[in-house]
């Protein structure tokens, strides 16, 4: 830290006030940004979270709004007109982030593991072919995935020429839910369904909804975002793999540990911080699923593809219908969420259990 | 785990040794093959986007995977506007004949593209100098000098780190609306002209080299600001390579702040911005327009990521390491 660092060559006050003074001039234009533009904006969507401001009477008016409290947690979390746009979305938004980051630490710790390996050739062309995707525009992989996945897409093709069978599934506009598709191989529909899934409503949606999973346009993008962000987990976890000194391995070697032992007992508990890190990061990227779901929208599927993350956009800067405050409110509870999980995934990764995947 | 499992394990002879035996002369094959795999599936699409992005319209929906051009150059239109070609005109088995069409139309007469690409850079570099500068100047502070406040401050940038994007669209667009600054090359500098992330960033960097040098030359009567910019900088390089490239592609990519910032005057677009121009609402997309603008939005990244790829890949450890 800075203050053992500062072992004074020069003693008196006089000195002691000058480096002070650099200290303040050196930090204070970044500090000046990040105060108004990351801190107060903080501030500010808390209070607004609290009027029934639409967004259209101009701010500088007399009276543009008025202090409403929690009518629009009210309206939005426990019965009011706008909780099942919520619960759909947060729904949704549940079911990318539980798709998409368990699946992708997984591959990228498989793929490290492999990248890793001593008698791997070619280790600079593997690192370089799953990186690059990162780099890209989370706008352009959309779009080269608009082009993929469409009906006479590629992704359509190629499945047709394995299997002649095929018929081609709109992966964009198909709002059929995983889970319900799956059921349907055994012949149980809505229609079938038992009747207290279909009849029980939570927050106006039905039993049956919540569990019929992400949507097949939903599932398309969250295909998307492993395909991206693999590559740069990878990365992470094979920088950390190659930290761990290699004397360790070679003790467990000596004591007649096994590959697998060693990989269970040895390398995944020390990598745990790394897995922390990758799963915050992941939790934090999914949960705020947003260009991916603004590119790949679609009229038809406008609801099967709606994440917390656009509902406070689309809230907010709706043509017909802008509400900034209600807006606000959704955005403060989707700020809430994520920090719950960071915390509640702190306590189960970052815990005192052995990592086991 | 004992001693005598090893030996045993080795030559082979119990069931679980040879097992494991197996297992080794097998795995490398399996780790390529996962590999070889994955490899194929991360590339394939830039292929077919590259490629396709040469085709006309009907070519692309219809054989989007002929990937090897010829050297016969085709125009999509007759001159006289008349006749248009069709997809298998194009196409031959893996074949196509190019066409640069789509690349054409998007940068042709009274295109955007050109002006969204300018704005693009500039954002880009901008934020990038500015962030070279405040960024290190307040890693260097936080790292260095001793001032009343110093450790608050940290730990307000590591708790800055921590504030989800979506929380601040909202309050943004209304500050920079009072402000004057929406739609404005300044509203997109100021707002992101410092990152919590490059200034710990750079504080790390600077706890990690001795500061004998520095301390000798302000000594010497060197004024703090001069010792900084002359002597503690320069020996900050591979860090600031670090902070650049990493603010450099945020920008160039940033589709979110640029929409609060810039998103509703078309003049003021980013690349990422303009796609969503070309892209239109619906299905019917115009795939030869959408495909040629990510090939020229991702193709100025692809460059800089091939150049300094040693960069990418240590920033992106270094970061996760810090974790």
């Amino acid at each position: 830290m800075a203050t053992q660092t500062a072992a004074a060559p020069m003693k008196n006050s006089n000195a002691k006030l000058q480096e002070a003074i650099s200290g303040w001039g050196f930090i204070l234009p970044a500090f000046l940004i990040l105060f108004v533009f990351m801190i107060l904006p903080l501030f500010v969507a808390g209070y607004f979270s609290l009027t029934d401001w639409n967004g259209r009477r101009p701010l500088t008016s007399p009276d543009p709004f008025e202090l409403v409290g929690l009518e629009n947690y009210q309206t939005l979390l426990v019965s009011g007109r706008r909780v099942d746009d919520f619960y759909n979305a947060l729904k949704n938004t549940v079911y990318y982030v539980a798709g998409v980051v368990p699946t992708q630490t997984a591959i990228a710790l498989v793929l490290a593991v492999i990248v890793n390996q001593r008698w791997l050739k070619g280790r600079g062309f593997f690192r370089t072919a799953f990186y690059f995707p990162s780099i890209t525009s989370s706008i352009v992989v959309s779009m080269i995935f608009l082009f993929l996945f469409s009906n006479t897409g590629p992704v359509n093709g190629a499945i047709r020429a394995l299997f002649p069978g095929y018929q081609n599934v709109s992966w964009l506009t198909d709002n059929n839910g995983l889970i319900h598709n799956f059921f349907g191989l055994f012949g149980v529909t809505s229609r079938t369904a038992p009747e207290f899934l279909t009849e029980t409503e939570i927050f106006r949606i039905s039993l049956w909804e919540w569990i019929s999973g992400p949507s097949v346009a939903m599932f398309t993008i969250m295909v998307l975002a492993i395909w991206t962000t693999i590559g740069t987990m990878m990365v992470v976890y094979l920088a950390a793999l190659q930290n761990i000194p290699s004397h360790v391995y070679e003790a467990a070697a000596v004591d007649g540990a096994t590959q697998v032992q060693i990989f269970r007992k040895i390398t995944l508990p020390l990598l745990r911080p790394t897995t922390f890190f990758v799963v915050t990061l992941g939790l934090i990227g999914t949960f705020q699923v947003f260009d991916q779901v603004y590119m790949l929208r679609d009229e038809q599927t406008r609801e099967s593809t709606m994440s917390v993350a656009y509902l406070v956009y689309d809230t907010a800067f709706n043509l017909s219908d802008p509400r900034m405050g209600l807006a606000s409110a959704t955005a403060v509870t989707l700020f809430i969420i994520i920090f719950v999980a960071t915390i509640l995934q702190r306590r189960l990764v970052g815990g005192d259990r052995p990592v086991d995947q | 785990m004992t001693a005598v499992a090893q030996p045993a394990a080795a030559a082979g002879t119990s069931g679980d040794g040879r097992f494991f035996f197996f297992f080794r002369r097998i795995f490398p094959f399996i780790g390529y093959a996962i590999l070889i795999f994955v490899a194929f599936l991360e590339i394939t699409p830039f292929v077919l986007t590259l490629a396709n992005s040469f085709k006309c319209d009907p070519a692309i929906t219809s054989y989007p995977a002929a990937f090897i051009p010829t050297f016969n150059m085709v125009q999509c239109v007759t001159d006289d506007g008349a006749g248009r070609l069709t997809a298998a005109e194009q196409v031959n088995g893996a074949f196509f004949n190019p066409t640069t069409s789509g690349y054409d139309r998007i940068l042709g007469q009274g295109a955007n593209l050109p002006r969204w690409a300018l704005n693009t850079v500039l954002y880009a570099v901008a934020v990038m100098v500015l962030r070279l500068i405040f960024d290190s100047l307040a890693g260097y502070a936080l790292a260095r000098l001793r001032f009343p406040g110093n450790r608050f401050l940290f730990f307000v940038v590591l708790g800055v780190l921590m504030i989800p994007g979506v929380v601040l669209l909202i309050p943004r667009f209304l500050m920079l609306q009072q402000l004057g600054l929406l739609n404005t090359y300044w509203g997109y500098y100021l707002v992101l002209g410092a990152d919590a992330f490059g200034i710990l960033l750079m504080k790390q960097f600077f706890e990690s080299v001795p500061k004998e040098i520095e301390e000798a030359a302000f000594v010497d009567g060197a004024s703090r600001v001069t010792t900084f910019f002359r002597i503690v900088l320069p020996m900050a390089t591979p860090a600031l390579v670090a902070l650049a490239i990493f603010s450099f592609q945020g920008q160039w990519n940033n589709f979110m702040d640029a929409l609060i910032i810039v998103g509703t005057d078309q003049s003021m677009y980013n690349l990422p911005l303009g796609l969503t121009v070309l892209r239109g609402s619906g299905q019917d997309i115009q795939y030869d327009l959408v495909l040629a603008g990510s090939v020229i939005t991702t193709i100025p990244m692809a460059i800089i990521f091939f150049v300094f790829q040693r960069y990418f890949v240590e920033g992106v450890s270094y970061s996760g390491l810090k974790g």
